[in-house]
């Protein structure tokens, strides 16, 4: 029958994107064990796992959900901070780092969310360059609020201030959690590629589950025609926030695997201003916005490009650039997706029509 | 009996233009009812005033006994008026059968979580909504085409797709807006049996705006003309066609 033929067709994709994610990590983890990659190669492969979950979220609300938000970095650095503070409170509470971590993900994610709820509700009202324009405000607003935050603790408890230590009057007991633009130092070391390459199945297995859902199909209606969604009943704000949301809790986590694979903490434009929001969304734009598993390869190719082309110094940048060009054509020229279809089974929806 | 849809003293402005005027219109129960009037006449925007897409300044819309008058489009759609549109709106990227199944969404429930981690739940409504869109789909004779992608539907497929993706919330009153538009006589033909067909078997009440005199003359049990945003004139589709009122403002000498 048809529709068991598609629901096995969609399992039977989600399958092969969860298959690609482990043969990669079995393939790395070999070659890490046997000692075949550069440790510089091998400090990777966190960092990777970061941009892989960072690209599939932000795919749900660019791809699936349609609309543009330059503020994924925001909920990262959101996720990230928590997690850390808590990291760093708890150290020598709860010794386990696989328990402490576990927590520090559940707090991260739970923030982050929070924060993509309420940034959400005023901020989906707006459409197109609108949104892009706000989201990416409120991602520095973000990555600028945790520079002016000094929290320390002593025998009295917590001290809060926005000013700079002394302002925090602390005992001569006290210690600086949060120093400012220093950021957090200390944090637990608990991120493994392991525990990364978990994060990316558990967020594959959520937004491709979501998509295939009563609700992802209502995300994906209002995405096609609002107007046409809402004559049929579909409750606009509502699938629109779910998707930024869960988008966000998804990007809280990647800040939780990124803060706990540093020993310092601190926010600036590279790690959690806009330029990690392009470059977050350059991945999901060349690996093919709504195609989950485009994203995930244009994230690994990118991110592991500048390092394997260390030994050609001066071209790194021009070979950097060329390759964007050539996904670019790939993902997008109608020649090549012709092309594609005939030899790959990439770009399913796609191939279906054609049928 | 009280009738189906009953709307008194319906009206609205646009700045300086009284678009719809005094409108009343009263629509018994399984009748298929025309709105017809010249371009401009205010026809499509009693549509969005019914379906909440306006609000009215003016005016009270009774929907089986209940006040649906300025309610959300959501809750209008939830009180049971389903809609197609003059420019067809699909959901282009999906495929056809999961257009229909956006339409059964609020008769069939599942939370978010028992979607994501696919429960026992979420199997057996899926199940269910394959199952009831694939009837409608028969219906119209798209089960041929139920995995193809919306857009790739030939023109006249998309009309009937509207529809059966309006019929999927399981509306009490089934609004068509010109579904004639840009067919050719044959189709059009098609068009008047399948809404009869929809009528019975669905018991479906139907109200419809049409340029098309065939269809109109051809299906419709009752008429209201509209001209400039009030009615012209009202009544059983012989009689409305007749008006010497009718022959000046639209249909000609």
């Amino acid at each position: 029958m048809g529709m068991l033929k598609k629901m096995s067709k969609n399992t039977r994709s989600n399958l092969i994107t969860y298959g690609i994610v482990i043969a990669a990590f079995l393939i790395m983890q070999t070659l890490i064990t046997t000692g075949s990659i550069s440790s510089l190669l091998e400090g990777l492969m966190v960092p990777l796992c970061i941009y892989v979950i960072l690209a599939v979220s932000l795919n749900l609300v660019v791809g699936i959900l349609g609309e543009l938000s330059l503020g994924h970095a925001g909920f990262m650095c959101v996720g990230a901070f928590t997690s850390a503070f808590f990291s760093k409170c708890m150290r020598d509470v709860i010794t386990s780092s696989l328990l402490r971590f576990f927590l520090a993900l559940l707090i991260g994610i739970a923030v982050a969310a929070v924060f993509g709820l309420i940034i959400g509700i005023p901020v989906l009202r707006l459409k197109g360059d609108y949104l892009a324009i706000v989201t990416l405000a409120f991602g520095e607003i973000i990555k600028n609020l945790v520079n002016v935050l000094f929290i320390g603790r002593d025998s009295n408890g917590f001290h809060f201030s926005t000013k700079d230590v002394m302002d925090l009057n602390m005992e001569p007991d006290g210690t600086v959690l949060v120093n400012g633009p220093q950021g957090i130092t200390g944090t637990p070391k608990d991120s493994t590629f392991l525990i990364g390459v978990i994060l990316i199945l558990i967020t594959l297995f959520i937004v491709t589950n979501l998509i295939n859902s009563r609700d992802g199909r209502a995300i994906m209606a209002i995405r096609d025609n609002r107007i046409a969604a809402e004559s049929i009943g579909i409750n606009v704000t509502k699938y629109k926030l779910m998707a930024f949301t869960i988008s966000a809790a998804l990007a809280g986590a990647a800040g939780v695997l990124y803060a706990h694979n540093l020993s310092t903490l601190t926010a600036t434009t590279n790690n959690f201003g806009y330029n990690m929001s392009i470059t977050i969304l350059v991945f999901v734009v060349l690996g093919g916005i709504g195609n989950i598993r485009g994203s995930i390869i244009a994230a690994v190719i990118l991110t592991l490009l500048p390092e394997l082309l260390r030994g050609l110094s001066d071209y790194r940048m021009l070979i950097y650039a060329i390759v964007l060009i050539i996904m670019m054509l790939f993902n997008w020229a109608p020649k090549a997706i012709e092309w594609r279809e005939k030899y790959f089974s990439f770009g399913k929806r796609k191939k279906e029509a054609v049928k | 009996m009280a009738a189906l849809l009953d709307v008194k003293n319906l009206g609205i402005s646009f700045g300086g233009l009284r678009a719809v005027n005094a409108f009343n219109i009263s629509v018994e129960k399984e009748e298929l009812y025309g709105l017809i009037g010249p371009n401009g006449a205010g026809k499509t925007t009693v549509f969005n005033l019914l379906t909440g897409v306006y609000k009215p300044d003016s005016g009270k819309v009774l929907l089986d006994g209940e006040d649906i008058t300025g309610k959300k489009t959501i809750d209008i759609s939830k009180a049971g008026i389903a809609r197609t549109f003059q420019n067809i709106r699909l959901f282009k990227q999906l495929s056809v059968l999961d257009n229909v199944k956006v339409g059964l969404h609020n008769k069939h429930h599942y939370s978010t979580i028992e979607g994501i981690l696919r429960l026992p739940r979420y199997r057996s409504v899926e199940k269910e909504m394959d199952e009831k869109a694939m009837d409608l789909l028969k219906v119209f004779e798209l089960e041929q085409v139920a995995q193809q992608l919306a857009s790739n539907l030939p023109y006249g497929q998309q009309r009937k797709l509207e529809i059966a993706r309006a019929l999927a919330t399981e509306p009490k009153l089934l609004l068509l807006d010109e579904p004639a538009a840009g067919m050719n006589p044959n189709e059009t033909g098609e068009l008047m049996d399948m809404i009869r067909f929809v009528r019975e078997q669905f018991h479906m009440t139907v109200l419809l705006i049409e340029h098309d005199m065939k269809l109109v003359s051809g299906i419709c049990e009752k008429l209201t003309v509209l001209n400039f945003g009030e009615v012209l004139s009202q009544g059983d589709t012989g009689t409305v066609l007749n008006d010497p009122q009718v022959i000046t403002a639209y249909l000609g000498e």
